[in-house]
């Protein structure tokens, strides 16, 4: 609880009606898209301008109150359920585009802005902000900031990260950071726009964004191969780019996948089918067409068994609305679906689904995957329920060997949906000792006392690993053999 | 009782009647708030589905009381459940909704005027519809009496607060003689049918061939404040080659019933539905009024726990049919009058239509076909006007802060018609039309009857 002397000073900061702590308000703020997590913060608080912000900052600092900066809420790593109790600090009041330059391809937006009608306004200048995360009709452009969100186009065009070009940010201590600016290059200092993007408000509180823009494609056009062989589909993926093609959006479905969103969606999926490739090529429109053919030729070399190029833009969306409604489709299936995050270098996509496949039959529990294969970024989701907590134990082990399969070939924890706290215990696997070290002590000169956030990124108590011969690793929580050395 | 003890029984209430299933089936995604109207106008997490969803778990869960505060989330929603196509767990946010609604009415302490007026019309006028028509004659007397006039310049009526004010001024023409008295009084080709029971049934003969058989559903306030609505949808579906068939044991369906959580009342009114429609023999049962067809869809759903006559509730629900859905299958046999002038026309989608009944290209692809009309989608024309049954007089700040909003889309339309299917979004139209002045130069219309006026019925009406 806060106390009156501290609810005074916040009010009296935003107003009464922006700031509040009746319990229907924790307790609509105590959770995220998260399943199974949740936890009460203390008090609400809606800024409506960066001057608020820092001095609310101030207020906390002072007082030592854990501070949670949060958009729509729709992060899938508990990235903004306040754990240690605090104020969350909702940006939503703070929503507007400030600026589309035109000249410099640029636009200049306050954090709480919704990810489609920054599209909308872009796209009606002919321009183009890429960055598309799957819950970008409700996601705000200062959450996609704050956990670098990823999406479909992610392999042609980049994601959040290459985009954001300037940030105005607010520090821990109330002070009000500027960083970059509408420039193709500058190297003055430490990149802290970098730092900062994906940083999940565990350094500052983003209260402004510049990001660059693109010219909007003219052309777009989909299509669909199937496969009766999942390594067929994944060679498939590397000889599109070993040709020189980046499509614009090249993403994968595996069967228990497919047979799902048919079911819901109807849209004439192959259901016999191991795999399906759903392509999208933007850009000049012989170009796309040129494109496509070359896809189509190399999907068939590689053994596709069918493909279908829509005749038209509509029927191409289509195509990309079926993949888009793969999470609906499966969520449907039982109360509570976890959908996770594993990327691995795209030359291992195959064996990654096949380690999916054999991981969710040994704990028998139901896992389907889809994902971006273009740039090996899968997301393996469970079905289960969280009334099952026998169920719910054999998924969380399912994913523990899933993440640690994904480092054993190369790749990550988390491709674009960032740690938060979900995977805060795994982050010592894919940084190494060395990066925690220094993550660490950024997060100090940053948050001395660790008001930001608190909780979130780096795990409270480690995850044992055990190391064998160097090559396989295996995950203990009782471990006993060998082990990382402690600081 | 103590409001403690009462807080507490509601607790119990809630803990039993929610749906575990549905509450453990929200993923919390978030995407139902993109179409809640009560989160675009507030921006805040409890005023929309996924928060309301939270508080009734916590409720469930025993982590939180259901407050007062709690109440009034609760009956800040709309209902309009534009969420349950947005999402894609498929979570019944409706089924819970009236779960927690029903809780909350037996446990509720009503002021007193709050009772009397629930007593009088949910209990004692709506199910009748003698009662019905009788207030009808009433309304209709008050109005062409020029006690209305006396009414509104004498400042009696500044009795009442604005928004029921402004709502008298744009109420239509009411009748007393409903859609079976409207028709025989008007000499419209017809004929009585006797049921089993010795109910009378109006059958309405088609125009031409013969190419079904239909009852119609003919509604409480429908049938007082729009009877010629009525009346022109059985004269356009005869047109289309229909037999219309119009049971007087018919009542009021029950939807402002359940939507305060009268749920018995709303099982009492919807069997004698059933079974005044079980005896008309008709393919389908049509209704005009979105929030109406909406309720009689799922009076499978509201009596799903009685045994004995869940089957012909199912039976009947599958039967419930749009008019626009009937018409725009016969689009092909309606002779259209030649294009007079042009109009711009934009279209106003009923929630319940479009989000329970899942109908949103008829009506629109009934209105392109009427020549000169040039169609024009309104932004947002998907999302509730703020009429929500009688919302609009009970949540007068959101809903007249909803329809603001709407009135700023249609304006950008620049139609000087819009069109609804349901007679809630209707009055509601005409409220946002005299609120932002544009009386006179926009006008709210029912489909129906834009399309009586545009098609070519042939009976003495017509050439009236």
């Amino acid at each position: 609880m806060l106390s009156q002397a501290v609810r005074k000073e916040l009010a009296a900061i935003v107003g009464n009606e922006w700031f509040k702590d009746d319990t229907q308000m924790l307790v609509s703020y105590s959770y995220d898209a998260t399943p199974l997590y949740q936890s009460l913060p203390d008090g609400v608080i809606f800024p409506g301008s960066t001057e608020e912000v820092s001095a609310i900052l101030k207020v906390c600092s002072r007082h030592k109150i854990p501070v949670i900066g949060r958009g729509a809420g729709s992060n899938l790593c508990a990235g903004v359920v306040p754990v240690h109790g605090g104020l969350v600090m909702v940006m939503k009041r703070m929503n507007r585009l400030l600026e589309i330059d035109e000249a410099n391809l640029t636009a200049t937006i306050q954090p709480g802005l919704i990810t489609k009608e920054f599209h909308e306004a872009v796209e009606s200048r002919g321009l183009f902000y890429p960055p598309d995360p799957g819950s970008m009709i409700i996601c705000t452009m200062g959450g996609n900031i704050a956990l670098g969100a990823g999406g479909l186009r992610g392999l042609k065009y980049g994601t959040t990260k290459d985009y954001v070009i300037g940030l105005e940010a607010v520090l821990a201590n109330g002070d009000v950071l500027r960083t970059g600016g509408k420039l193709v290059k500058d190297v003055a200092g430490y990149d802290l726009t970098r730092l900062l993007v994906g940083s999940a408000g565990t350094l500052a509180i983003i209260t402004e964004a510049t990001v660059k823009l693109v010219p909007k494609p003219e052309y777009r056009r989909a299509m669909l191969a199937v496969y009766s062989d999942l390594q067929a589909a994944a060679r498939t993926v590397s000889q599109i780019i070993a040709n020189r093609i980046i499509p614009c959006t090249l993403e994968f479905m595996d069967k228990p996948t497919i047979a799902v969103v048919e079911d819901f969606a109807k849209v004439g999926l192959p259901v016999h089918a191991e795999a399906v490739l759903a392509i999208e090529q933007d850009g000049d429109e012989a170009a796309v067409r040129r494109d496509l053919d070359r896809i189509e030729s190399i999907c068939r070399q590689e053994g596709a068994i069918e493909v279908r190029v829509a005749t038209t833009p509509e029927e191409g969306a289509k195509v990309m609305e079926a993949r888009r409604s793969a999470l609906s489709a499966l969520s449907r299936l039982r109360p509570t679906t976890i959908l996770e995050d594993a990327t691995v270098p795209r030359s291992r996509i195959a064996d990654m689904v096949l380690e999916i496949q054999r991981i969710a039959a040994k704990y028998e529990v139901q896992i389907c995957t889809f994902g971006h294969a273009g740039d090996g970024n899968l997301h393996p989701t469970a079905m289960t329920d969280s009334r099952n907590p026998e169920e719910i134990r054999r998924v969380e082990k399912a994913f523990d060997e899933i993440f640690e399969a994904a480092i054993r070939m190369g790749g990550t924890i988390t491709g674009e949906h960032g740690v938060g706290l979900v995977k805060a215990p795994y982050l010592e696997w894919k940084v190494g000792p060395a990066g925690i070290h220094v993550m660490k002590r950024l997060k100090d000169a940053f948050d001395p006392d660790h008001i930001l956030n608190p909780g979130k990124m780096f795990a409270q108590t480690r995850r044992r690993i055990i190391i064998e011969d160097g090559q396989n690793a295996s995950v203990g929580n009782h471990s006993t053999g060998g082990h990382f050395a402690d600081e | 009782m103590k409001s403690g003890q009462k807080q507490s029984q509601l607790a119990a209430k809630l803990k039993m009647t929610l749906d575990a299933d549905q509450l453990t089936n929200c993923m919390r995604c978030g995407f139902c708030q993109s179409a809640c109207p009560t989160f675009l106008e507030t921006g805040l997490e409890a005023a929309s589905p996924r928060g309301r969803i939270a508080l009734m778990k916590a409720v469930a869960d025993g982590l939180m009381e259901p407050d007062q505060a709690f109440r009034d989330q609760i009956d800040l929603c709309l209902g309009c459940r534009a969420c349950e196509p947005a999402c894609p767990s498929d979570v019944k946010y409706g089924q819970l909704l009236e779960q927690t609604k029903e809780a909350m009415a037996t446990e509720r302490k009503y002021s007193l005027p709050g009772k009397l007026v629930r007593k009088v019309f949910l209990e004692g006028v709506f199910p009748h519809p003698g009662k019905t028509r009788a207030l009808g004659h009433l309304l209709k007397f008050y109005q062409k009496s020029g006690m209305r006039r006396v009414a509104q310049k004498s400042g009696f009526m500044n009795l009442f607060p604005e928004h029921m004010r402004e709502m008298e001024a744009i109420l239509p023409e009411a009748g007393g003689d409903g859609v079976i008295g409207r028709w025989l009084n008007r000499r419209l080709p017809a004929y009585r049918e006797q049921t089993a029971d010795g109910g009378m049934l109006l059958v309405v003969p088609p125009v031409g061939e013969k190419v079904g058989r239909v009852a119609l559903f003919r509604g409480c306030i429908m049938d007082v404040l729009f009877t010629s609505t009525n009346v022109n949808t059985i004269r356009l579906l005869r047109q289309a080659g229909f037999e219309i068939v119009v049971p007087d044991a018919q009542s009021c369906c029950g939807a402002l019933h359940s939507h305060t959580g009268e749920l018995e009342a709303a099982r009492r009114l919807a069997l004698r539905n059933i079974r005044a429609f079980a005896q008309t023999n008709a393919d389908a049962v049509v209704t005009n009024a979105g929030g109406c067809g909406a309720m009689l869809k799922e009076y499978n759903h509201l009596l799903h726990k009685d045994r004995l006559h869940r089957e012909e509730a199912a039976d009947f629900a599958s039967k419930v049919k749009d008019v626009t859905e009937l018409l725009n299958e016969r689009k092909h046999t309606l002779q259209m009058k030649p294009y007079t002038s042009k109009r711009i026309v934009t279209y106003q989608d009923s929630c319940h239509l479009r989000n329970v009944m899942r109908i949103r290209s008829q009506p629109r692809q009934l209105l392109q076909s009427i020549p000169g009309v040039e169609f024009r989608e309104m932004q947002g024309a998907d999302r509730c006007c703020g009429s929500a049954g009688i919302y609009n007089l009970l949540q007068p700040e959101m809903s007249s802060s909803v329809l603001d909003h709407k009135m700023e889309k249609a304006e950008a339309t620049q139609a000087e018609l819009i069109v609804t299917s349901n007679p809630g979004c209707l009055l509601q139209m005409k409220w946002g039309i005299h609120r932002t002045g544009k009386t006179g130069r926009m006008k709210a219309v029912h489909l129906v009857d834009l399309l009586a006026e545009s098609v070519v019925v042939r009976d003495h009406l017509a050439a009236d």
